[in-house]
């Protein structure tokens, strides 16, 4: 961890929480961009690569609305290039590295069903800027969802080895899902204004979503963990510093590069 | 004719210039398609000809295209006098592919795109799947390849009839 936040601590909730919605979407999106390439088959190298596009759209919104929020100058492109680790306050869960495709395609269904959920409520938030950039992400989301569910099902009531893949995919990943029904200061100032619906609502929808996919894909339940990943409090795992090296580097080496 | 009404009348005459130059603008994905074809005009505003503001809507949030319509539009403008005239990005409501019209529909099947096959606002469309037709042989006999196509708005689908592959314009 950087031993200074170049965040002040306490700074605006609103800013904060925006953040949180913003670098989800970018690391993930991030994540899903490292397939171009690389996937099985080209028609799913064309899927990820559009899904990594929403996302990156998605969080380009957001982070030019936080840097507004923000006040101090900065544009999106300096948020996403010039913040380091402890600054980025995305879910853990979307920053774990790729791993098979079953592996990228299981923590895709998990966070993109979160996301559905998410926007849809945000689509009522009491912060307009919000509602309509869920309005749209919404539209999006839908498809990542039917995308990463029907995989799921196919991999997981497929071959032995297919399910035993996606199998230990789900049992690896399930513990950073915890975090997302975790409420902190944050959380508990936007419900309060009517700007985010709460967590634990959230999860409950999401769990019952994700139940109906396990079902038909023929998959095991993992029991919850305790553990609390502390992703959106700036706390992450080792992976996010590394996949920040590759994706900050040119804007680090040459500041102000323009493409 | 009072001074007021032919004020109002120059007022009509640029903006429905500025409608026609729009008209002339192409989607760089899709160029057969002209940005009215394709619905994300929502708007253009301006107390005189020197103020013009054009809003367009994006169609998907990454899509890169949004950037070079921004400039493509300017740069219309700009060539035929309008040198302010600025593009303001609206978000709300969100783009549908039921703006698309109907000019734009018939020159998606002609260029080989099937267009949406249903109005996302239908109720209907949440129930069975819906019939996409092949824009080559009109055989509704097609089988989707992927979710995902070229670009962020197709799919990518195969007609079981005549063979040939193609795009189909994602209902969204």
């Amino acid at each position: 961890m950087s031993a200074q936040s170049d965040l002040a601590p306490g700074a605006d909730a609103r800013l904060h929480y925006v953040l949180r919605l913003a670098d989800t979407s970018l690391i993930l999106g991030q994540r899903l961009g490292e397939w171009i390439g690389h996937a099985p088959a080209l028609e799913e190298d064309l899927g990820l690569a559009n899904i990594a596009l929403d996302l990156i759209g998605q969080a380009r919104l957001l982070l030019s609305y936080a840097a507004e929020l923000e006040g101090r100058g900065r544009c999106e492109d300096e948020l996403a290039f010039l913040r380091d680790a402890s600054e980025f306050f995305n879910l853990t869960l979307v920053e774990q590295p790729n791993g098979d495709f079953g592996y990228s395609i299981v923590r895709q269904l998990l966070v993109a069903a979160f996301q559905l959920e998410l926007y849809e409520a945000l689509q009522t938030s009491a912060d307009r800027r919000l509602a309509e950039i869920a309005a749209t992400a919404l539209k999006e989301t839908r498809y990542h969802v039917r995308y990463s569910a029907s995989w799921v099902v196919r991999l997981g009531d497929g071959t032995a080895e297919s399910h035993a893949r996606v199998q230990a995919a789900l049992d690896e990943l399930w513990p950073f899902t915890g975090e997302l029904g975790a409420e902190d200061a944050v959380d508990a100032a936007m419900v309060a204004a009517g700007i985010a619906p709460s967590a634990a609502s959230l999860k409950a929808r999401w769990s019952a979503r994700i139940d109906a996919v396990l079902v038909e894909a023929t998959l095991r339940r993992p029991s919850d963990s305790i553990y609390p990943w502390l992703g959106k409090r700036g706390v992450h795992t080792e992976h996010l510093g590394y996949m920040l090296a590759e994706m900050q580097f040119l804007q680090r080496a040459y500041p102000g590069a323009e493409w | 004719m009072s001074p007021d009404s032919a004020l109002a009348a120059a007022d009509d005459d640029w903006k429905s210039e500025v409608w026609r130059l729009l008209g002339e603008v192409r989607d760089p994905e899709i160029p057969i398609l002209s940005i009215i074809d394709l619905g994300i005009v929502r708007f253009v505003r301006g107390a005189t000809r020197a103020e013009v503001r054009v809003g367009v809507t994006p169609t998907y949030s990454g899509c890169p295209a949004t950037e070079v319509i921004r400039r493509a539009v300017e740069e219309k403008l700009a060539r035929a006098g309008y040198l302010d005239a600025a593009v303001e990005t609206v978000l709300s409501p969100p783009w549908s592919s039921d703006a698309i019209t109907p000019a734009g529909r018939a020159k998606l099947i002609d260029y080989g795109i099937a267009p949406p096959a249903e109005a996302v606002s239908n109720p209907k469309r949440l129930f069975g799947a819906a019939r996409i037709e092949c824009p080559r042989c009109r055989s509704a006999a097609t089988r989707l390849v992927s979710e995902f196509g070229s670009t962020p708005c197709k799919a990518h689908y195969t007609c079981t009839a005549c063979l040939e592959p193609f795009d189909y314009f994602k209902c969204i």
